[in-house]
This record gives C-alpha cells, sequence and structure tokens, in this order.
C-alpha cells in the first residue's frame, strides 16, 4: 500500500493532465489551473522547509567553526534582512524599501558578476577543447576557427565574405541538423521517461529501487 | 434623369466603398469556449479610419459596440462575457471621417471543444509510442534478451565513485536547477540513488545541494532510501543534502565555494542546466574533480562536453535509470524509444526525398493526420 498508493496518484494525475493536454474543454482547463494553485500552495511549505534547512547548516558551520564560517554569518544576517524587509516594507519595484535596495544594490550586482565569469570559463573551456589531438577535434577546430572569423568585421574583410558564408553555412546545415537529431532523442526520451513514471515503472522519484 | 444620377452618386460616394468580403463570424475553433473569432476583409476602395464592432443577443438588435479598432485590424476576437450555445449577432462598421460602411451581419455560437485537432498528429505519435512501449514491455517480461549500446558516462559512474573513495574526499552532485517536476530532475535522482547507493557502500561522503527546496525534500528521501537499501542507514547525513537557494547565479556562487572548500574528487551534475554549467564545470576542473555530466538543455551540452570528462547528451541521461538498473522492464522501454526513432528517421528520409523530387505526398499525410 505504501508504494501502490503514491504509484497510483502519479498515474492518476499524470493521465488527467495529458488528456487535458488534448481537451481545450474549460472545465479541463481548470482542472490545469486548480493544479498549479495546488503546486504553489505546496511550494509556499517547502520554502519553509527549505529555509530551515539553510539556517540549521549554516548555523553548524558557524557553530564548528568551518572553513570560512565568516560567511555564514553573512548569510543569515542578509536572509534575516531580506525577510524582514520584505515583511515590514514594501516589496514593489520604486517603493524604495529595504528589500527593493538589497534586490537592486546586492543581488543583482553580485548575480552579474557571477554571470560575467563565463566569459573568461567559456575561454579557458574553448583553449582545451580546441586543440587538435585527432583527426575530429582538428575538424572541430577548424569549425570553431571559421564560425569566430565568420562572425567579426575583420573576417569578412580577410575573406571578401567567404568566411561568413562559411560560418553560415556550418551553422544552418550541420549544426542544424545535429541540434534536430538531439533534439528529437531528448523528446524521444522525454516521452518515454514521462510514461515509465506513469506506468510506475521508473520510481526512483519516491525513493524506489 | 441626369438629376437622380446624380443624386445616386453622390449617395454611393457618402456611403462609401464597398467592402470586399462580408463580415465573418465563427465560433473559436480549438478552445475553451466563449469566444468567437471574427475576421473581415478591408473595403475595396479607400481606407477606413477606424473599425466598430457591435454585438447583440437577437437578430433585431439592439446592438452594442463591443471594441473599437484601427484601420490595420482585420480580425477581432471577441470573448466578452459570451454564454456557450447562445447565438450572437454582428455587425461591422468601417468608419472615415466622410463615410461610413455598414458590413453584413454575421451570426455565430460560441462552443467549447472536446478536442483540440491541431493536436492530432501529437496524439496520434503518442497513442502509437505508448503502443510500442507496451509491446517492447511485454517481450521484456516474456524474456526477450535486449542489447543496450555501452554508454561511456554511466559506466564510468561506479569508477568515479571508486575513485573518490580511494582519495578520501567526497563526492558533489549537483541535481540542476530545475525544479522537480523536471523530467531532467526525475531522472537525475535515478542517478543520485545509485550514487547513494555506492558511497554508502564505500562509506564516502556524498553532498547534495539543491536549488529547490522540493528538490532538496525529494533528495534527502532518494539518499536516505539508498542508504538502508545498502545496509548502511548510519550513512546518511542529512546536513550533507541541503538546500542553498533557488537563484540561478547565488546557487552557482555557493556550488563553486564549495568545490574549493571541499574539493571533492568527483563532481556530478546531472538535471536541468542554463548558463552556470561551464561555471560549475570550469570551477570543478580547477578543483581537480573528475567530472560527469548529463543534460536534456540542448545549449548546455558542448560547454559540459568541453570541460566534464564524461558527459550524458540529451536522452543518454533518462537513459541512465534503464541502464543502471538493468530492470528488464526498463530495458523494453528504452528498446521501444529506438524504435521510434527508426519511424522518425524514415520519415524525415523519406519526406527529404519526396520534396527533393517535387512531392508533398509526405507533408500532405501528416496535413491529413492533423
Amino acid at each position: 500500500m505504501k508504494r501502490q498508493l503514491p504509484v497510483f496518484l502519479t498515474f492518476l494525475c499524470a493521465f488527467v493532465l495529458t488528456v487535458q493536454f488534448f481537451v481545450p474543454h474549460r472545465s479541463f482547463e481548470q482542472v490545469y489551473e486548480v493544479s498549479n494553485i495546488w503546486l504553489q500552495i505546496l511550494g509556499v511549505f517547502t520554502i519553509l522547509i527549505g529555509i530551515m534547512s539553510l539556517v540549521e547548516s549554516h548555523l553548524q558551520k558557524i557553530r564548528r567553526r568551518q572553513a570560512q564560517w565568516q560567511y555564514s554569518i553573512i548569510t543569515i544576517v542578509g536572509l534575516v534582512l531580506t525577510v524582514a524587509g520584505g515583511l515590514f516594507g514594501s516589496v514593489e519595484a520604486g517603493s524604495g524599501g529595504i528589500f527593493m535596495w538589497m534586490y537592486n544594490n546586492v543581488l543583482n550586482p553580485i548575480s552579474a558578476t557571477m554571470f560575467s565569469l563565463l566569459a573568461f570559463f567559456i575561454a579557458s573551456a574553448a583553449f582545451r577543447a580546441f586543440r587538435a589531438r585527432s583527426a575530429m577535434s582538428t575538424i572541430l577546430l577548424l569549425a570553431a576557427a571559421f564560425v569566430m572569423l565568420g562572425r567579426v568585421p575583420l573576417g569578412d574583410r580577410m575573406s571578401a565574405g567567404l568566411f561568413p558564408a562559411i560560418a553560415d553555412w556550418l551553422l544552418n546545415v550541420p549544426n542544424v541538423a545535429a541540434k534536430r537529431a538531439i533534439l528529437i532523442g531528448i523528446g524521444l526520451g522525454e516521452a518515454s521517461m514521462a510514461l515509465r513514471v506513469m506506468l510506475g515503472i521508473e520510481r526512483s522519484y519516491m525513493a524506489g529501487d | 434623369m441626369p438629376a437622380c444620377w446624380i443624386i445616386t452618386l453622390i449617395l454611393l460616394a457618402l456611403r462609401g466603398p464597398a467592402p470586399a468580403a462580408g463580415l465573418e463570424a465563427v465560433d473559436t475553433p480549438n478552445d475553451h469556449g466563449g469566444t468567437v473569432a471574427l475576421s473581415w476583409a478591408p473595403p475595396a476602395e479607400g481606407q477606413p479610419d477606424r473599425y466598430l464592432v457591435l454585438r447583440a443577443a437577437v437578430e433585431a438588435g439592439p446592438f452594442d459596440t463591443v471594441a473599437v479598432l484601427p484601420a490595420s485590424a482585420l480580425r477581432y476576437s471577441d470573448s466578452d462575457s459570451l454564454t456557450d450555445g447562445q447565438p450572437y449577432y454582428y455587425r461591422l462598421i468601417a468608419q472615415a471621417e466622410r463615410w461610413s460602411r455598414e458590413y453584413p451581419s454575421a451570426q455565430a455560437i460560441p462552443l467549447a471543444q472536446w478536442f483540440h485537432r491541431g493536436k492530432a498528429v501529437v496524439l496520434v505519435f503518442s497513442v502509437g509510442f505508448a503502443a510500442i512501449m507496451l509491446l517492447m514491455i511485454h517481450h521484456a517480461r516474456r524474456g526477450m534478451q535486449l542489447y543496450v549500446r555501452p554508454i561511456a558516462g554511466i559506466g564510468a559512474v561506479d569508477e568515479a565513485i571508486g575513485r573518490a573513495t580511494e582519495m578520501g574526499k567526497p563526492i558533489l552532485f549537483v541535481p540542476g536547477i530545475g525544479e522537480a517536476s523536471e523530467v531532467a530532475t526525475i531522472a537525475a535522482f535515478t542517478v543520485l540513488g545509485r550514487v547513494a547507493k555506492r558511497t554508502a557502500e564505500y562509506g564516502t561522503r556524498l553532498i547534495v545541494p539543491n536549488t529547490y527546496a522540493t528538490v532538496m525534500i525529494i533528495a534527502q528521501e532518494v539518499v536516505k532510501a539508498s542508504c538502508i537499501n545498502a545496509g548502511r542507514p548510519e550513512a546518511y547525513q542529512e546536513r550533507d543534502v541541503f538546500y542553498v537557494t533557488s537563484e540561478q547565479f547565488p546557487f552557482t556562487a555557493a556550488v563553486n565555494g564549495l568545490m574549493l572548500r571541499e574539493r571533492p574528487a568527483t563532481n556530478f551534475y546531472l538535471g536541468k542546466f542554463y548558463a552556470e554549467s561551464l561555471i560549475l564545470a570550469e570551477t570543478g576542473f580547477q578543483a581537480g574533480s573528475i567530472q560527469i555530466a548529463g543534460t536534456d538543455e540542448l545549449t548546455q551540452i558542448p560547454f559540459f562536453v568541453a570541460a566534464c570528462d564524461y558527459t550524458l547528451m540529451g536522452e543518454e541521461l533518462y537513459a541512465a535509470s534503464a541502464y543502471l538498473s538493468n530492470d528488464p522492464l526498463q530495458l523494453g522501454t528504452l528498446k521501444a524509444q529506438d524504435i521510434a526513432k527508426l519511424i522518425v528517421v524514415a520519415l524525415v528520409i523519406a519526406g527529404t526525398l519526396a520534396v527533393t523530387l517535387g512531392s508533398d505526398s509526405v507533408v500532405r499525410l501528416l496535413d491529413i493526420v492533423q
């Protein structure tokens, strides 16, 4: 029963939502909307569990004086300030409350900084990936060289438009063909996984074997 | 008599140009009901300044204006308090500064549809695929031997766990930044279960940071159950399967910090990843970890290929559960996938050949299904 009931509930929910996909009738649309609302309600409760986990994990770090435990103090203080700012101040954009101030002046710049690191990581990853160690990696290197040269004005001037044409062909023909092949595989894989979950063959999400 | 002609011409001029075609009102196809789709052609001569859409519940009226539309509009969807099954009568007036012209009225009854015809192809393929899958499961149950090609990334899972055990370092498992409802995240749980079972057996520490609390709860259950299955329930440490944040880059920063502090011997990145994929994988590379990644996010696959030792591309991630469990039922579903892929490839080849030879028969075949 402990295993059969969740499998049955999963099948029921998956079946109803699958049918809903094909039925535009308002009654089925309401089923979808209600299920989304339930998902949000459950999400709110899980946020509490998440915050408890976060606080517990960082308090433990502080108590045990683990490596770089000082950052845990910043995390806890940041959490308390954000929650207080949201509860006692305004969360509307442009309201000038502490919540939005922290969002605009702390979170956004830090996130942008992390994102900007990507440029350097792309360079270092490309340096390793484009080494001509075998025939296949040499093809990759040449393709990358043509695409890079074809995407900058210098390449266009150097080759009188040849490099951009080669780059376009590489991107629109072999690249798109490979992407579509992977996408077809992903689509079938997702459908197969969904059916396995629906039929109870795949139970890993409920800690099954 | 000429005066009559002149008056008629003046009246016609004031009346404005005749519309090219009448007003057409139909129940909006494939919708949830309560809407009527109106379409019309612009007047044959002259450009109106606006269109007025009028509606009445009875043919004799009175008609109320429901919308005033710009001259560029040639269609309108009326969804303003319509009752399904009740007929509605529409009039359209094209207005300019000097003239106005009323289109012939039209009638429509809004209805809710029970089947979305535009999704017929999806339904046919879904039912067909499910049938093939059930057939293969049936064959697998009867003992049919199924061959599955080796996947290097999955084969390397045990090797990577063994390496961490020998080095006495922890293993980091990142189940992506997708919600628990994502298929890729569900696939990641399968591999997590396998990894957790092995780490429990070997006594290796497993760290699982999570972006969503729902994912964390499931990951905790999966790791706990795997430790119990391995006969070592005490190996489960709840503090090692924890929530970080649901913000993308703060999560990335936290995991990067974790990698540089703990120096895990092995990193698993399985699930849904976006721009953080390369930041994580490059940091893991710099930390000297062996890395196994897998995602169905097409744009991130090249990053993982470039920075990780093994990458499960797209469907290989979903195949991992079947491959690791070696369960005939699951292997049967993989075979069904192969057959479906064969059908799709055959359709692509047939379509390409047909179009090259000047025939649109395959396209028309799909249109018939539609």
